[in-house]
């Protein structure tokens, strides 16, 4: 625990990228097996389910500190972290840890949240009486499962490829799909290239999506048009259908399963070739084009699909890449050949739809059809260079997004207020945040754009999540992301966030996206012309 | 409560009738009372300056060159109308100090800034029993304890060491009169050169006339593994440049909060401070055996509340004393 938390407290007291995976491969060199998976499971970004209710960890902490509850509130207020909070407020440690990270990890945290009030309290109290304030402040972050600390999973990426020996590639396609941080699965992220098959149970282990870069000056700027393939912009769920040893597997951007959410396409993938990975975007479709993504959205909330939603909100994979065949993986061949092969596959069933291509010849043609983008429903443009490979994560160059105005950003609801009138027994004004070196800053209030039944949706999440309440102004768990569509922005002294936007509204709520998928201010900036 | 006639708040800041004195005053009067000599408690302009004796070469910096600057030892009584006034050591800074006031047997103490650790640049803070206490709030808050200044010093030094031994030069931002002395005294100087900006160097020169050893002025700026110590609004000016590769760190009491050390974009944070921790501030009230207390500056409704609820006669307030960097 002691050697972890070093390494939480190294990666947050440097800014420099070369010194944070320096620190990484360092510590994960060096520590044994089952605390390294471990630690890489928390950096990457995987976190335990909730454990405990914070309303408890905060009771405990102010009866362990010896505070009124409206001091820890004040400290609460200056810190603007829970979890720093309780470490700086606690009493100091009265004994020390050598126990291993694993340790603390599965007999004392996941444990939690099992066991009784009674266990829970006794457990975090002897916790808390031996660890430093590096280890407490380590520790609570993983309780609370707010455990950012600066380092993208592209860094802990890199530094695992440092300690393995081979590309990162490989290992960022190691880290897909669903397995537990073991021992055993560390060995096998770091086991030499060659025996890279999956092994059971990780059979249908998605790759790592490519991801498109805005086009953010003129698109001219690209080179010429004749060098692209240019297909619209689906406003779906991003997401990889795979068929596998006769079983089907669909997978979110987000890493999750979501196979039994979406019966129609796993009939469809039962159609496909063994050995097949697409790349696409599940669309709520009817009579040959897109629903509103709204109707979708009645799809993700439900539980159990009956089968009036499935026929009024029917979807397809809009098929766009080939990413595997005949189990081999084609990531590597150019685009053309990848396309080829993808339009030799489908359409197997009514399911599953070949993204078509625009055969525009010049920019301004296509800058002509782009204003049509509303009318049919899509975001706009892809923009995919031809001859390149299907690449992992974000990179410039290949894959651009020419996106249609308005502005939209992916913002996290930060606090939320009662509205007037007939609003006023429900939260409905809200400031949205966005990422600020690591912390959520206010970026802009929206009170429109959500149907009435989001609205009472979002009134009730913030009854149950409320950390803590400024007058009317409650301040919420950080969970909620909504894409903000506005008409400007601007730069500003007046706001605290150095930017103005107009007419601020919620375009839709993405429930497919956590927190720490939302924009940064970089972005946002970004977008200031 | 204290009697109006002994103390009182005005519109130029603490005023004492019976004494016609003001202690620390944000505008220009007949006669005031400086507790240290930080821009904010000792305004130019005024007709005298009374302070601490160590302290008045300091008070000057800010008072001007022709002021009339009356210097006392601590401890030594003067009478001014009818109360009688006397500074006791504060810890705050070199020449700090506490003014004790006395007025037909009630007393009054204004405690300026004060740190209660133990510290070679200062004399060290010194209870003083009265009625009332008028105490500063700046780390009103549980959540500031600070660590043991030798563990923090430690820290420190390997920090240095290790950017010595990266090639990069140690940037110190810290308040450049009294934390900056403070650090520098406790510099462990084998590790290698110190170089001082030069606003902190203004102030060394006057802490070693009163004997007080630093490190000597005019070492190499660019010397390998240098550390250089500077006002924090040196930070992202061209100045930085000379170093050539930096690493940057902070020495404050609100380095406490990992949060106040990201949002100026430092590498690191040392929390030493001049101003008492939270027990500190307690103690230091416990100490003084006061009925009352006024909080004057920093997380005072926090404080407030707090002594209330602890038995105290408690009220907030409204200096101007605010010190965002202490």
């Amino acid at each position: 625990m002691k050697a972890f938390a070093e390494l939480y407290a190294a990666l947050d007291e440097t800014t420099r990228t070369n010194e944070k995976v320096a620190a990484l491969t360092r510590y994960l060199s060096a520590a044994p097996a089952a605390d390294a998976a471990w630690a890489m499971n928390f950096l990457i970004g995987r976190r335990p389910k909730r454990l405990l209710e914070s309303r408890k960890l905060a009771q405990w902490a102010i009866e362990e500190a010896g505070v009124p509850d409206w001091l820890f509130a004040e400290c609460y207020h200056a810190v603007g972290d829970f979890a720093e909070t309780i470490a700086l407020l606690l009493p100091p440690a009265v004994a020390s840890t050598s126990l291993p990270l694993h340790y603390w990890v599965e007999e004392r945290l996941l444990p939690l949240r099992a066991a009784s009030d009674e266990t829970r309290r006794a457990w975090l109290v002897a916790a808390w009486r031996e660890m430093d304030q590096r280890q407490r402040f380590a520790w609570n972050k993983l309780i609370t499962g707010e455990f950012r600390v600066g380092v993208s999973q592209r860094l802990v990426v890199r530094a695992l490829a440092a300690v393995a020996g081979v590309a990162a590639e490989v290992v960022a396609h190691r880290l897909m799909g669903e397995w537990q941080p073991t021992p055993e699965f560390w060995e096998r992220l770091l086991a030499p290239a060659a025996g890279d098959a999956a092994p059971e149970g990780e059979s249908g282990r998605p790759y790592p999506f490519f991801l498109a870069f805005p086009v953010e000056g003129n698109v001219e700027d690209l080179g010429e048009v004749r060098d692209f393939q240019v297909e619209w912009k689906w406003d779906g769920i991003r997401a990889q259908l795979i068929r596998r040893l006769g079983r089907t597997f669909l997978w979110s951007r987000g890493e999750e399963l979501i196979t039994d959410r979406f019966p129609e396409l796993e009939a469809a993938g039962a159609l496909l070739p063994d050995g097949t990975a697409l790349d696409g975007e599940v669309l709520p479709w009817k009579d040959g084009a897109p629903l509103p993504f709204a109707q979708m959205q009645r799809r993700i909330g439900r539980k159990a699909l009956g089968s009036r939603i499935l026929a009024e909100v029917p979807v397809v994979l809009m098929a766009y890449d080939l990413l595997e065949r005949d189990g081999a993986d084609v990531r590597a061949q150019p685009l053309e050949w990848r396309r080829a092969q993808l339009e030799a596959l489908t359409p197997v069933s009514g399911a599953l739809v070949l993204s078509p291509v625009v055969g525009e010849d010049s920019w301004e043609s296509l800058r002509r059809l782009r204003q049509e983008s509303r009318a049919r429903k899509v975001e706009g443009f892809m923009l995919k260079r031809r001859g390149s490979p299907y690449r992992v994560g974000r990179r410039r160059g290949d894959w651009w997004k020419w996106k249609i105005e308005p502005y939209s950003v992916d913002a996290v609801l930060i606090y939320a207020q009662p509205g007037s009138g007939r609003r006023a027994s429900l939260f409905t004004d809200y400031t949205f945040g966005i990422w600020d070196q690591g912390k959520l800053a206010p970026f802009a209030k929206a009170y429109s754009g959500l149907s009435d039944e989001e609205i009472r949706e979002v009134d009730a999440f913030v009854r149950r999540n409320t950390v803590e309440k400024f007058g009317p102004v409650h301040a919420v768990k950080p969970e909620l992301v909504f894409e903000l569509a506005f008409e400007g922005i601007q730069r500003s002294s007046r706001h605290r966030s150095g930017i103005a936007v107009r007419f601020p509204r919620m375009a839709r709520w993405r429930r497919d996206k956590k927190p720490e998928e939302a924009d940064t201010i970089e972005t946002v900036r970004g977008l200031v012309g | 409560m204290c009697s109006v006639a002994l103390l009182e708040l005005r519109e130029s800041g603490l005023y004492s009738a019976a004494g016609d004195f003001y202690i620390d005053p944000w505008g220009p009067v007949r006669r005031a009372i400086v507790t240290h000599a930080h821009a904010g408690h000792a305004h130019a302009g005024c007709g005298a300056y009374l302070t601490a004796r160590g302290g008045e070469a300091l008070v000057g910096t800010l008072a001007g060159p022709d002021a009339a600057i009356e210097a006392i030892g601590y401890g030594e009584p003067v009478a001014l109308g009818a109360v009688r006034v006397s500074l006791h050591p504060a810890g705050h800074m070199l020449g700090s100090a506490q003014v004790r006031m006395e007025l037909g047997g009630e007393v009054c103490v204004v405690s300026g800034d004060y740190q209660l650790a133990a510290d070679t640049t200062c004399a060290p803070f010194e209870p003083v029993r009265c009625h009332t206490f008028v105490t500063e709030a700046t780390f009103g808050l549980p959540i500031f304890r600070w660590p043991a200044p030798s563990d923090v010093m430690a820290d420190l030094h390997a920090w240095w060491r290790a950017n010595r031994d990266a090639g990069r030069t140690s940037l110190l931002f810290a308040p450049p009169l009294g934390q900056a002395q403070r650090v520098l005294a406790a510099l462990d100087r084998a590790i290698g050169p110190v170089h001082s900006h030069e606003t902190v160097e203004r102030f060394n020169r006057l802490y070693r006339e009163r004997g007080i050893a630093l490190a000597p002025a005019g070492e190499a700026a660019g010397g390998r593994g240098a550390l250089a110590i500077a006002p924090l609004a040196c930070h992202g000016t061209p100045w930085e440049k000379q170093f050539g590769s930096v690493s940057t760190a902070f020495v404050s009491g609100w380095m406490r909060i990992r949060g106040t050390r990201r949002r100026r974009s430092l590498d690191r944070g040392f929390v030493l401070s001049g101003h008492a921790d939270w027990p500190g501030l307690v103690d230091a009230i416990d100490a003084t055996g006061a009925e009352t207390v006024w909080v004057t500056h920093g997380y005072r409704a926090p404080l407030v509340r707090w002594l209330e609820e602890h038995g105290r006669r408690a009220l907030s307030l409204d200096a101007r004393w605010e010190e965002p960097d202490s």
